[in-house]
């Protein structure tokens, strides 16, 4: 298992709607969007490289995270997911599978109740961003809450403190940067819209839903209230895994979205 | 110079009662009511005496601690409006990151203006970053957020002829209007903390009194800052009294018994030492360089180093003559803290505002006493200050 990869990996900047994007793209085949973390880009570059055998993997560096500025006007999850319908168009993208992991999922989702037009699959990961309990119960472990070098804890099974001692200086900025960008899109309300859960019924393409098992963030329960709100969402749980389980269980995910994206969408309708 | 007298309104049983925290995840179960109402009591009735000494007033606020009872300066000014007759109230101040309704905060200001006859000034300061853990503000747009606010209630006290609208970027109001209006015509003289330079020249652009608080070497580096940028934008020096500076006392008769009384005052830094790791740094506070080093050392340490002139670093839990020997105590006899004041005066520049802070875990005997001897001992010497300064020139 491979934490947060200090390792850089090439990525372009291309510009859409006047905002500077920066993308990682590789692989041939069907077009599978990345959506990553609140942490960025990199520490999810494994699957990515894995995903890139079998689809055209495209993954942004969210407009304020990695290599490039924030807009302005960007600063809510409902701007980022407006931003991304533009970034399909401007790709010229069609037939997308779109996987999001934890605050890419929840941004996916916003996406996927806004427009499905380009999509096909839609895939999230150990998804924040949807509110069910009370008012006095927080589902959503605040991840602000932790200092960034204890992060660790609580995204990872083995509940270990990451070391960033011999990281680079340039993948440290990233890092902290990233999570100051996550931390203006989600800071309040905590972790979540409170929209969400009433516009997810709008999600009309086949969606999964996979969950670490022992995701110490969001727990499965939540998954699985995640996937219920969903029209015919199915739900599946990855074993040995927590809040990452695109790391921690990347041969499950992997297997996953295989068996997935191969499906009949016809079955869903 | 001018004296504040300043005190936390702390509930310091408790430091002793708990182990832990003292902030945030601290339980008000530890406050027994009935003494927690004897001690706010026993601070308002200091200020009233520091009024009947001829000193000034400041008080603060802060949230969901045991070392600051005060929960909103308004609260107590209000009180101290009525209760004291000649003193200037100084609310510093006000945290407008962690106080999300500006239109209110410009109606209290306006409201104890009015009460007091015009004997308030108030100082729009950010607040310290853990309580945006309660006050749930975002802290990355902090800055932008803190300044639209600040303009806001400038606009809020200086209007007027009825009702303006703003629709801003983070607020929005349809009609403000305050009523009644300052007594301080267009409004009280405003104040702002920073210990940063940036912030004093947005200070000195604005003309707001600065205030550095507890740390010489920034007040060394803010003060010239102000002064230039001050002197760019009016086309005159700025007065002395646009500076002020708060540092610790502790006095007696005697030297060993007012240095004991500063350790018995720092009971309080001690106390407010005690806050959780995790709630001292909310993302996009401190710079992305800080919070690279920040990640590389796995643990939260200050950018602030901390050292004495001589080099060597400050011991771990705050020290009497160390904090002397910073210009953060003045502490001993009378004419020690006119000469320890003296000497730190004239290394940066000079002041018009001290603001004498006590406190800590004094006791109410002491604090009298210390108050009276303050009052008729050193206030006189530092009246002279300012003066010299002024033949000088």
């Amino acid at each position: 298992m491979n934490k947060l990869a200090s390792g850089t990996f090439e990525t372009s900047i291309i510009k859409v709607a006047g905002i500077d994007v920066e993308v990682w793209r590789a692989g041939a085949g069907r077009p599978l969007v990345f959506l990553h973390p609140g942490d960025g880009l990199e520490p999810s570059s494994d699957i990515l490289q894995r995903l890139s055998t079998r689809y055209d993997v495209i993954a942004a560096s969210h407009p304020g995270f990695g290599a490039t500025a924030r807009p302005a006007g960007i600063t809510t999850v409902d701007d980022l997911a407006y931003f991304y319908l533009d970034f399909f168009s401007e790709l010229k993208l069609r037939d997308v599978i779109m996987v999001g992991v934890s605050f890419g999922a929840w941004i996916a989702a916003e996406i996927a109740t806004k427009c499905t037009e380009v999509l096909s699959r839609l895939v999230l990961a150990d998804a924040l961003g949807v509110k069910f309990a009370d008012r006095m119960t927080r589902e959503i472990a605040d991840l602000f809450s932790v200092p960034q070098y204890e992060q660790a804890r609580l995204l990872y099974q083995d509940g270990q403190k990451q070391n960033f001692s011999d990281w680079p200086e340039e993948q440290l900025l990233r890092l902290a940067r990233n999570h100051q960008s996550f931390a203006l899109f989600a800071w309040s309300p905590t972790l979540h819209n409170p929209k969400l859960r009433q516009r997810l019924h709008r999600i009309d393409i086949p969606t999964l839903v996979l969950w670490g098992a022992e995701d110490k963030v969001v727990s499965t329960e939540y998954g699985q209230l995640f996937a219920a709100a969903i029209p015919g969402a199915e739900f599946e749980v990855l074993h040995g895994a927590g809040h990452y389980a695109h790391i921690e269980a990347a041969d499950g995910f992997m297997a996953a979205i295989n068996r997935f994206a191969e499906g009949n969408s016809e079955a869903f309708n | 110079m001018q004296t504040w007298y300043f005190s936390e309104q702390s509930y310091q049983p408790a430091w002793n009662a708990v182990a832990g925290d003292v902030r945030i995840n601290a339980a008000s179960a530890v406050v027994d009511p009935e003494q927690a109402h004897r001690l706010l009591r026993r601070y308002i009735d200091e200020w009233v005496l520091a009024d009947e000494l001829g000193m000034n007033i400041m008080v603060n606020e802060h949230h969901a601690t045991y070392t600051c009872m005060s929960v909103s300066c308004m609260l107590t000014l209000g009180i101290l409006a009525n209760r004291t007759k000649n003193a200037r109230l100084l609310a510093l101040g006000i945290p407008l990151l962690n106080r999300m309704d500006p239109f209110r905060i410009a109606e209290e200001v306006a409201y104890v203006d009015c009460m007091s006859g015009g004997r308030l000034e108030v100082g729009m300061i950010k607040g310290t970053p853990f309580e945006l853990y309660v006050s749930n503000a975002n802290p990355v747009n902090a800055m932008q957020r803190y300044w639209e606010a600040h303009d806001l209630v400038e606009q809020a006290l200086s209007h007027k002829n009825g009702p303006f609208s703003w629709e801003g970027e983070h607020f929005d109001y349809r009609y403000v209007n305050v009523i009644p209006p300052c007594y301080q015509q267009p409004h009280p003289p405003l104040w702002l903390t920073t210990l940063s330079s940036s912030t004093a020249r947005e200070a000195g652009r604005r003309g707001l009194v600065l205030a550095i608080t507890a740390s010489a070497p920034a007040a060394r580096k803010a003060y010239p800052v102000y002064r230039e940028e001050y002197l760019k934008t009016f086309g005159r020096p700025a007065g002395l009294d646009r500076f002020a500076f708060l540092g610790y006392v502790g006095i007696a008769k005697d030297r060993e018994t007012g240095i004991a009384r500063g350790q018995k005052v720092l009971d309080f830094v001690k106390a407010t030492e005690r806050t959780n790791q995790r709630f001292i740094n909310p993302p996009g506070i401190m710079s992305i360089e800080d919070n690279a080093r920040i990640l590389r050392d796995g643990k939260t340490t200050s950018h602030r180093a901390k050292f004495l002139p001589d080099g060597r670093p400050v011991s771990p839990t705050p020290v009497a003559e160390e904090y002397i020997q910073n210009s953060v105590m003045f502490a001993g006899t009378p004419d020690d803290i006119v000469r320890q004041l003296r000497a730190f005066y004239d290394s940066c520049g000079g002041f018009g505002h001290f603001l004498m802070q006590m406190g800590g875990s004094l006791t109410a005997e002491e604090t009298v006493e210390s108050l009276e001897l303050f009052a008729r001992e050193v206030q006189p010497r530092l009246q002279e200050f300012g003066m010299k300064q002024a033949d000088a020139a």
